[in-house]
């Protein structure tokens, strides 16, 4: 039983009447790669928020390899080794792919190693051609993948990433999936998305969520194959 | 710090000291004083604004902040070194309790604005009120509407019966000008620089990286605001009285006038902007035909309108097309030292 | 009991001039979103208006009620059209922008009549109650300010105008798809909160001595009102202007004016700090 790295206990979102996330218990082992799934409006992304704290949760609590970050500022988790990338890509579109880069890694290590680690990152990324240019005139594709190159500089123990293949071409979603399992060897992964392409492959453990609550949770061949999520996915059940 | 140190800030030196030099012989010294104090309070914000993303609608409250501070302090100190320090001191405390309540509010721009805005109307409307004999702190009367004149000015330090002005103080406001310019220069250069210049950019992923925004931008805010009161300080020394009209909204508009005007972004533009626009307002002042404010007025609104970006970046980049693919080169080598491509602790 | 009157009318009046000095820019604010820093001149120009018209010998509440909201109404048409307009969506850039106007206003005013108070005297006298004498006019700007309120509530919520503006200020694309041009619709709300700015200094103006700069007193307390206020245009309106007029008022009373304006203030700081999406943000969503 590998050491759990995050942990949720009744987690609880309330928008005025509506419960976005309902009594969400979840796991995550050391070294896992989970997928969150579910259709438009499911609590994926509301869970999302709340784990990284863009949004205080209204009820329950979060743990971090044992530390409850309940109610956390997105820094202070972020400062725990937690890698996060939302679902609109955020970067310092001014700057240099570089900078952006290197501005990571310096919250964690003095300025000359982490202009080391991260020229690093950006040969291994292939990033090369680009890291002068400003992230602000890249296209979709190169700025995920930025955004993946600044969570991987910072060596996080758990990355969060919020729909990291969207919008992007089958070429890139092969090097974005490559880029997911090398992150895996050192840092637990959880992953939102709706390509089920890609999750498939980085197959692995699925977390449906549905109606704010987690509706049932399995390898992605099984989840796949399942009549109640099928309907769920097909709209046949409200 | 010595990694700060860049090739091209020799020539930046060497010219800004040949232009300290011959300036007394175009303009007289008493206006250029005042020039330079302008210079740097237009740095103030241009720093916080320009590369901290923060507008401040109010810097011209520690200014005055600044300017009265060194008043009160002379009068019941008799010599003028620790008021300086004090002038420095007592805006930055103010702007990091301001800038607190601000930012770890999470209020956002507007909000910002309209803060900064009502509490130089509060020190505008509360020194105004002041003019009765029980105001006083020390020795010193704040005299209300009609401010406190006959402070002990600048002296050297130690020696408060040896006082510098005229020739004297336009020198110690230049190469205070010229300190203050490489202090922001590296100052952005640093790390915490460099963070800063992020923060304008995305301060969501500043956050996501694990920095703590609200602290960086608390620090920067009251380093601005210590910029502003030792302008404020000298200023004071400068017009041997201070008022609450240092205080006023209007003040605040010409700050902000001067970094659009220059350039924002940029460390010579808010310097030239206000230098420049500062002198043009010295020039209107002896015509009685066109009132100040209407051109002020009218420069702010053009160059919204058609020059955001300023005078400072529009030149630049005339000159690059002008001078084609050497220029080029050189711009890259630039963005990259304004970038900080090396980056230094 | 009538230093209790004179009080409650005290009252009443500070909150009456606040929401009367707010109403414009909550108007243009709260439907298009643009911070107009010129505000307080646009007040200045009804008052300067006003005194004008009655030196020619205009009955003085036509100057007031009909003369003075025109003609900054029509100041304003004119500055949204040559301005404003080029701006919509920039709210930084509105600001600084319309402070420049600001700016451009008070030199040109001061051009024309010079850099000297002006007054006209109250065209209502005042009467005592009891040992205290009550200013008339008060009652005046009380039911003025009531009348305003009481009728940017009725266009909004029952006439068409009201409906497609509303429509408007909250998918401006949708409003195109329909028909309506939201260029026109800016163009005739920037009109109307002009004119209610201009209406403002107008009746305001037998109260206080004008010089050019008399704008500067104004704007921030109308923003700080108008951002207090929050989301919902008329019940955030009414709501601050009640808080802030009865603060100003309590420690006017209390302690001098000058007192009472900075505690305005300093509650406005701290109101901002405690609730920043408004009062009605806060405890009356969505009402309008």
């Amino acid at each position: 039983m590998p050491e759990t790295v995050l942990e949720t206990i009744g987690l609880t979102m309330r928008f005025g009447g509506v419960v976005a996330a309902d009594n969400v218990n979840f796991k995550l082992g050391a070294g896992e790669l989970r997928c969150l799934i579910g259709p438009n409006g499911a609590g994926k992304s509301t869970f999302f928020k709340c784990v990284t704290g863009l949004h205080p949760p209204t009820g329950g609590q979060i743990f971090m390899r044992g530390e409850e970050t309940t109610g956390w500022h997105p820094h202070q988790i972020a400062a725990l080794g937690v890698g996060i990338k939302t679902q609109v890509p955020n970067l310092l579109d001014g700057l240099s792919v570089f900078e952006n880069i290197w501005m990571a890694a310096r919250r964690f290590h003095p300025a000359a190693e982490a202009a080391d680690r991260a020229r690093d990152i950006i040969d291994r990324l292939a990033l090369s051609s680009i890291a002068k240019a400003a992230p602000g005139q890249l296209a979709h594709g190169e700025r995920q993948r930025i955004e993946l190159g600044l969570v991987a500089v910072a060596d996080p123990w758990l990355v969060l990433l919020d729909e990291p293949a969207a919008g992007m071409s089958a070429e890139d979603i092969d090097r974005m999936s490559g880029i997911i399992r090398d992150m895996t060897r050192t840092a637990a992964v959880i992953i939102v998305e709706h390509d089920m392409q890609f999750i498939r492959s980085v197959a692995s453990t699925v977390t449906v969520f549905h109606q704010g609550a987690v509706l049932m949770e399995d390898h992605v061949d099984r989840v796949m194959s399942d009549s109640v999520v099928r309907n769920v996915y097909l709209g046949k059940t409200a | 710090m010595t990694g700060l140190w860049r090739k091209q800030d020799l020539p930046v030196l060497v010219i800004a000291l040949i232009g300290i030099w011959l300036l007394p012989f175009i303009i007289s010294t008493y206006t250029l004083t005042v020039l330079m104090v302008y210079g740097m309070l237009g740095l103030s914000l241009g720093l916080i604004w320009g590369f901290g993303g923060i507008l401040c609608f109010g810097q011209a409250a520690f200014f005055g902040l600044g300017a009265y501070t060194y008043a009160i302090a002379a009068i019941n100190t008799g010599e003028s070194t620790a008021p300086m320090l004090l002038a420095i001191i007592v805006p930055a405390a103010f702007a990091a309790l301001l800038g607190a309540m601000i930012f770890y509010g999470q209020l956002t721009d507007v909000y910002l604005g309209v803060i900064t805005l009502v509490v130089t109307l509060i020190l505008f409307r509360l020194m105004n009120s002041t003019a009765g004999p029980q105001y006083v702190i020390g020795n010193a009367r704040l005299g209300g509407f009609n401010g406190i004149p006959g402070f002990h000015t600048l002296n050297i330090p130690g020696q408060p019966d040896r006082f510098i002005w005229g020739d004297g103080l336009y020198h110690v406001c230049a190469f205070a000008l010229l300190i203050v310019f490489f202090f922001v220069t590296w100052l952005l250069r640093t790390s915490f620089g460099r963070i800063a210049v992020g923060i304008r950019e995305n301060e969501t992923r500043i956050s996501l990286m694990g920095y703590d925004v609200r602290a960086r931008k608390t620090i920067l805010f009251s380093i601005g605001a210590a910029i502003a009161g030792l302008a404020g300080a000298l200023f004071a020394n400068w017009g041997e009285i201070v008022t609450p009209g240092l205080f006023s909204l209007g003040q605040s508009a010409e700050i902000i006038i001067w970094c659009i005007v220059g350039g924002l972004g940029t460390r010579f533009g808010p310097i030239i902007g206000a230098a420049g626009l500062a002198y043009l307002k010295f020039l209107l002042g002896q015509q009685a035909v066109i009132d100040n404010a209407i051109i002020m007025g009218l420069i702010l609104v053009v160059f919204v309108l058609f020059l955001p970006k300023g005078v400072v970046p529009a030149v630049v980049s005339l000159w690059h097309s002008v001078f084609g693919r050497r220029a080029a080169r050189r711009k890259t080598r630039q963005r990259r030292a304004r970038t900080g491509w090396t980056p230094h602790a | 009991m009538d230093l209790f009157f004179v009080i409650l009318v005290e009252i009443l009046y500070a909150i009456a001039s606040l929401a009367l000095i707010s109403a414009g820019l909550a108007v243009v604010f709260g439907m298009m979103k643009v911070i107009n820093l010129a505000h307080g001149e646009f007040i200045m120009l009804g008052g300067y208006t006003t005194i004008t018209a009655v030196n020619l010998g205009v009955n003085v509440f036509i100057a007031m009620l009909i003369i003075a909201p025109l003609v900054v109404g029509l100041i304003g048409l004119l500055i949204e059209r040559l301005i404003i307009r080029h701006l919509y969506g920039r709210l930084v850039d509105t600001m600084l922008a319309t402070w420049g106007l600001s700016l451009f206003l008070v030199g040109m005013v001061t051009m024309i009549f010079g850099n000297t108070t002006t007054s006209i005297t109250t065209p209502i006298s005042g009467f005592a109650v009891g040992g205290y004498q009550v200013n008339g006019y008060n009652f005046f700007i009380i039911f003025i300010a009531s009348v305003i309120l009481t009728g940017m509530y009725a266009v909004l919520t029952t006439t068409r105008f009201g409906l497609i503006a509303r429509g408007a200020m909250q998918r401006p694309d949708i409003a195109a798809a329909l028909g309506y041009s939201p260029d026109r619709i800016y163009m005739a709300t920037f009109f109307c909160g002009s004119a209610l700015s201009g209406l403002a200094g107008a009746v305001l103006a037998p109260l206080v001595g004008l010089v050019p700069t008399s704008g500067a007193a104004y704007i921030a307390k109308a923003f700080i009102t108008v951002i207090a206020g929050g989301p919902s245009l008329i019940v955030g309106l009414i709501s601050s202007s009640s808080l802030f007029g009865l603060v100003n008022q309590v420690f006017t009373f209390a302690v001098s004016p000058v007192f009472g304006e900075v505690a305005l203030l300093v509650a406005a700081v701290i109101l901002l700090r405690l609730l920043p999406q408004g009062v009605t943000g806060r405890f009356f969503k969505g009402r309008m």
